[in-house]
């Protein structure tokens, strides 16, 4: 093995190694969050701009573009996962006895919980794949545009898939969660990549708080409003009914 | 005052451990926290029994030596002091206090409350020094050193290696020493020559060690009885990261 390869074995065998991968792989996540969640927004501007952005998302590039973003997201996840495991092996072997009296002196909760947040944001992350990209549900992937019916109706998509309230709730509590997880995880970003200083100390944890909270409002607000009916379409929710959901979209 | 003590028992290293408790009867107010122990020893032994063993030397909160958890947090919840610095008048009649060894893989039990914390001396030889003859005093303004420097360097330079941020992290993470320790001579010019080596061979030594990794909790300056920033550790991250990448280039 060469110097270099040596250095990046060294670097990833190294506790800070890994946790400058968490950092930087981070990093990418929340900023395909805040992207994902400015696009999801244009659902408040109707079907014909959602729907644009959509048919965007899936031939910029001739059709490269997503592809690209998917692996990067997905290599970035996938790394953030395996260090993250990793580190926490690791930090249970070295602590492997605990205080028969066990007390906290100012870890945030959101900070105790990170593995528990991260793992559950795995099992959302899942369930959402196949809810809205691989769509499992033959009802909403067969929704056309009715204005183009050559192209998919992500509009009508988001109406019908968060009119079951036991959805839209899992959603809640995973965004929740993933939020929790951000308050904590944005500001330990700028600690690891070592530029938390005195002066930078308070708005760090300011920006990562606010981040968390726009993040929690973006994304649920779009479930909660649909399924109280605030959002709705009157094409889609007609046939959307739980019963409906689970037949093929004649 | 009259208290109840929960005492972590342990005859030798690989021996199993356990709770005991015992009566601390007549106990002064002005008493410190070692004195106490030392009235409890004078009666254990005057019953014939194997006195609690705990670590001391100085008792004025210079040395380090003293590393027990009170009920559950090393040293004490008040900032800034060392066990030995605790006085009795900060409990109340009747009050139930447990006593434990610092916990963590790194740090084994020799006997009672007394761990063995030579894995932080290994840390210092790994490049906790600058490695020149130094010959004689220098004048002490031969090297020009600004005033932030001068401080920030003595902050981190006021760690006396007690091994408390290790036993307040959940991880068991050394990081707030080593920042401390790498710190106060990277700092300096005298340290900036060997600032890489020392970084590379410091954090190297400490995952040997089997020290848990950082996960920005700052337990650890919320205990440290010299109130080290969590800066520190920043400032060990980005060194470290610099470290790396020149060490890949170069």
């Amino acid at each position: 093995m060469n110097a270099l390869g040596k250095t990046l074995c060294r670097f990833w065998a190294s506790s800070i190694g890994k946790k400058l991968v968490v950092a930087i792989t981070g990093v990418m996540l929340v900023g395909f969050l805040l992207g994902h969640m400015t696009g999801n927004l244009l659902v408040y501007q109707g079907r014909e701009d959602l729907n644009d952005y959509a048919y965007f998302l899936h031939h910029f590039l001739h059709g490269w573009g997503i592809w690209l973003a998917r692996f990067g997201i997905i290599a970035a996840f996938v790394l953030h996962i395996i260090a993250t495991i990793s580190l926490t092996r690791q930090n249970r072997a070295a602590r492997s006895s605990q205080y028969a009296c066990e007390t906290t002196v100012q870890a945030s909760p959101s900070s105790r919980l990170m593995i528990w947040s991260g793992l559950t944001v795995i099992a959302f992350v899942i369930f959402h794949l196949f809810h809205f990209t691989v769509r499992v549900d033959p009802a909403l992937a067969s929704l056309k545009d009715p204005a183009d019916p050559s192209r998919h109706d992500v509009y009508g998509m988001l109406i019908a898939g968060f009119q079951n309230p036991l959805i839209v709730l899992f959603y809640l509590v995973s965004i929740t969660l993933l939020c929790s997880h951000l308050s904590h995880g944005i500001a330990s970003i700028f600690q690891t990549l070592g530029l938390r200083t005195e002066k930078t100390r308070v708005p760090i944890e300011r920006l990562g708080l606010a981040i968390s909270v726009l993040l929690w409002i973006g994304f649920l607000s779009i479930p909660l409003l649909i399924v109280t009916g605030v959002l709705t379409d009157t094409e889609v929710t007609s046939m959307a009914t739980p019963a409906v959901l689970s037949e093929p979209n004649p | 005052m009259n208290l109840t003590l929960k005492v972590w028992r342990q005859s030798s290293p690989n021996a199993t451990g356990r709770i005991e408790t015992y009566e601390a009867r007549d106990i002064p107010g002005e008493a410190s926290f070692l004195e106490m122990l030392d009235i409890v020893n004078t009666g254990i032994i005057e019953a014939g029994g194997e006195p609690i063993h705990f670590d001391h030397d100085c008792r004025e909160g210079i040395c380090g030596s003293c590393s027990l958890a009170i009920n559950g947090v090393p040293h004490s919840r008040e900032n800034g002091i060392t066990t030995c610095q605790v006085h009795m008048r900060k409990f109340r009649e009747g009050d139930t206090i447990w006593i434990e060894p610092f916990r963590a893989r790194a740090f084994p039990v020799i006997k009672d409350l007394m761990v063995d914390r030579s894995a932080f001396d290994r840390i210092i030889a790994a490049g906790g020094f600058i490695d020149v003859r130094t010959g004689s005093a220098p004048e002490a303004n031969a090297i020009a050193i600004g005033k932030e420097d001068a401080d920030e360097a003595f902050d981190a330079a006021t760690c006396i290696g007690c091994g408390a941020c290790v036993a307040a992290c959940k991880n068991a993470s050394a990081m707030l020493f080593v920042g401390a320790k790498a710190a106060h001579l990277n700092i300096l010019p005298q340290g900036h020559p060997e600032k890489d080596k020392r970084v590379l061979a410091m954090v190297r030594q400490m995952d040997a060690e089997g020290f848990g990794n950082c996960t920005n909790q700052y337990e650890c300056e919320a205990v440290c009885p010299k109130e080290i920033s969590a800066d520190v550790i920043a400032k060990l991250n980005r060194d470290y990261a610099a470290a790396v990448v020149r060490e890949a280039v170069e």
